[in-house]
């Protein structure tokens, strides 16, 4: 099962790498939906045979990161009339190079961790690590509301993605929560998109920049 | 039967959203606000049942913070309907129910006695809050807002992963799986170290965000500018202080495992930093509120300063934490005072406030006066002990800089606060309606005589409470 996830959280990676170097908003939501898709099948992967609790959460996770907040998100797309990131903070090309330290350097301090071999793949715990530091570049270095959202789930998906580690000795309600809150969050951000969009007639939080030093 | 701090406001929420009557619906806050106090008054005196493996137990430190979230919404709960009154021509049903709510989850952050649990508390508190800060509908709040929920949940993502570590520790150094506090304090000693340290990190940087300690506070200052007074009163003196709760339970972890030193050195070195950001930005600051945010990133900071100074120190921070909460209260509510007779907050337009509205203009210049620590006011007491507890374990260069530190801040919010207080107002200022009525000025008068009178002496109920905390925290000596 190991090669298996350890392809699975390649892919995962590769695709932290195409968010990084798109512009096109819809090719990010479809991306970050895939990303979904794969983490929701981590928990099942990873501990191998299918429990109810691995149930629970894979099908919670798809559900949510893969089909409910895409959604959403597509449909403040269709009332939006932004289709691209125009003028990130920084190039594209600057953020697939961070992207790439990122990653390089989540791989180093991760070995320099102590593991437990039992669970999984080596590959979690680094892949976690970059996963993040992609949400993290994609949210301070994006202008668009939307964008800046999508950042957020790839940062949760690499808390995700540590959490599978942990699915048997956690409690379940943390993975609940994981999960509600997820979806909250989103939800509220959608709300403020709506007025966003109402306020501005464009989603992006460079307009958002009133309140300044 | 404590619990009932939890549900009183949850049911008090439903009510408010139930309620048709947009004139008669804040009544259910000061309603609610009374009977949250009792059920705390009657959950404190009951004796503490700290070493309980429970999931929801009331841990000592929690108690203290308990007792002051509910005192300053009661207070403030009269507050809001005078407010309310003046604002009758926006619906507050949401405001109202998430008032409420967001009450009822700082009182669950106290009673969380599992890591996870702690969480899903404090997460619930961003989002229950969130609409208070858009309650005035502005572009500017909608900014604010949007600021607060996006930064505060980066700060609560990194806080989980900071959870995820803790657990990752716990089981890497072969110990059983339990996030709750009980357990994982007694096992502590057996963590991995590393994961233990990055575990630290990631959580003092993500309940620091709720906190609002610098680098990680540029919410801040939005959401305390564009919030309704109040509600600024209840982030700056309840919300900061259940993040904080989090920090000193999660310190107190720490401290078990033996890395108390780790721990310390990055507290003082974050108290410091922020101390110094709140100085830069507090100098020339013109907008009143925003001034105030800056003042509560300096107070954040005094607060983990005093957490990483031993057991003094902590006794320090935990009664600064009350101090702190009360008299913010004192200066958002006479803000919002200010800011609704101007109609600015800029001191641009706002002059002689002390001759426009004696009262308000006189609870905000007592407040800055006891904010920056001048006796005989309560904060004085904390701040001197904090300081105290830096020179007497020989750090003279953290008491060096904190001394100075609280000197710029004291000049810097002198500047702002006199140009608020002196001079005469505008013929435009003069010809509002807004003036001081019994319920916009009787609660911060009432928090203002606590200030005094904890500045004069610390009741014995109070002391005994802070200094269990302090026990509680793994400390056997304790000297206040």
């Amino acid at each position: 099962m190991s090669s298996a996830v350890d392809a699975m959280l390649v892919m995962v990676l590769l695709l932290n790498f195409f968010v990084l170097g798109s512009s096109r908003i819809r090719s990010i939501i479809y991306t970050v939906a895939g990303q979904g898709v794969l983490l929701g099948l981590l928990p099942v992967m990873v501990h191998e045979g299918i429990g109810l609790r691995q149930a629970v959460v894979s099908v919670g996770a798809i559900g949510l990161k893969a089909v409910i907040i895409p959604r959403m998100l597509m449909r403040a797309m269709t009332d939006l009339p932004i289709r691209r990131e125009i003028q990130p903070l920084i190039g594209f090309r600057t953020s697939l190079l961070l992207g790439a330290v990122a990653t390089a350097a989540s791989m180093g301090l991760a070995a320099r961790l102590p593991t437990l071999g039992s669970a999984g793949s080596q590959l979690l715990v680094p892949a976690s690590l970059a996963t993040i530091l992609t949400g993290f570049i994609i949210l301070t270095t994006r202008i668009k509301a939307i964008t800046q959202v999508l950042g957020y789930l790839i940062l949760e998906n690499g808390v995700f993605i540590f959490g599978v580690l942990l699915l048997e000795a956690m409690p379940f309600l943390v993975e609940v929560g994981v999960l509600l809150d997820l979806f909250v969050a989103i939800f509220v951000m959608g709300i403020i998109i709506n007025h966003i969009s109402r306020e501005f007639s464009s989603v992006s939080t460079e307009r958002l920049s009133t309140l300044k030093e | 039967m404590g619990l009932a701090t939890i549900f009183i406001p949850l049911l008090g929420a439903a009510l408010a959203f139930l309620l048709r009557s947009n004139a008669r619906r804040p009544l259910v806050l000061p309603f609610i606000g009374v009977a949250h106090l009792a059920a705390t008054l009657y959950a404190i005196s009951e004796p503490s049942r700290a070493g309980s493996a429970a999931w929801v137990a009331l841990d000592p430190p929690g108690r203290v913070v308990l007792l002051l979230v509910s005192v300053l919404f009661a207070v403030c709960s009269f507050y809001a309907v005078g407010y309310l009154r003046l604002r009758s021509d926006r619906p507050n049903r949401v405001f109202c129910g998430c008032l409420l709510a967001f009450l009822g989850m700082m009182s669950f952050i106290t009673w969380a006695g599992h890591l996870g649990l702690m969480w899903v508390a404090i997460e619930t508190t961003t989002l229950s809050s969130a609409p208070l800060l858009y309650f005035n509908r502005t572009g500017r709040s909608l900014e604010a807002t949007w600021k607060y929920l996006l930064v505060g949940s980066v700060g609560i993502a990194l806080a989980l992963l900071g959870s995820l570590f803790l657990g990752y520790s716990s089981l890497a150094g072969g110990q059983e799986s339990s996030l709750v506090f009980e357990d994982l304090v007694r096992h502590a000693p057996g963590f991995s170290k590393p994961w233990l340290h990055a575990a630290f990190i990631l959580l003092l940087v993500g309940y620091g965000t709720k906190m609002g300690i610098a680098p990680m506070h540029s919410w801040k200052p939005d959401a305390y500018g564009e919030a309704p007074g109040l509600v600024g009163a209840m982030l700056a003196g309840g919300m900061t202080s259940c993040a904080f709760l989090a920090i000193i339970r999660v310190f107190h972890i720490v401290a078990a495992a033996g890395e108390a030193e780790f721990a310390s050195r990055i507290l003082v070195a974050m108290g410091i930093f922020s101390m110094g950001v709140a100085g830069v930005f507090m100098v020339r600051q013109r907008d009143f509120k925003r001034m105030l945010a800056y003042s509560s990133v300096e107070h954040m900071g005094i607060l983990v300063l005093g957490l990483g100074l031993g057991s003094a120190g902590a006794f320090g921070a935990i009664l600064h934490m009350v101090n702190n909460g009360l008299v913010k209260g004192v200066m958002f509510m006479s803000a919002g005072n200010i800011h609704r007779a101007y109609e600015s907050k800029s001191t641009g337009d706002v002059a002689g406030a002390l001759h426009r509205l004696p009262i308000s203009g006189g609870l905000f210049l007592a407040g800055f006066i006891a904010v920056t620590g001048s006796p005989p006011f309560a904060p004085f007491i904390s701040e001197f002990t904090i300081l105290n507890a830096a020179f007497s374990q020989h750090r003279y260069a953290v008491g060096g800089f904190m001394l100075v530190l609280l000197l710029v801040v004291f000049m810097g919010m002198g500047v702002t606060v006199l140009a608020v207080v002196q001079g005469t107002p505008s013929a435009k200022a003069r010809k509002t309606a807004f003036h001081d009525r019994p319920l916009t000025i009787v609660p911060p008068i009432a928090l203002m005589t606590a200030v005094v009178i904890l500045g004069l002496y610390i009741p014995g109920p109070l002391q005994a409470m802070i200094s269990e905390a302090v026990r509680y925290l793994g400390y056997t000596e304790v000297r206040p």
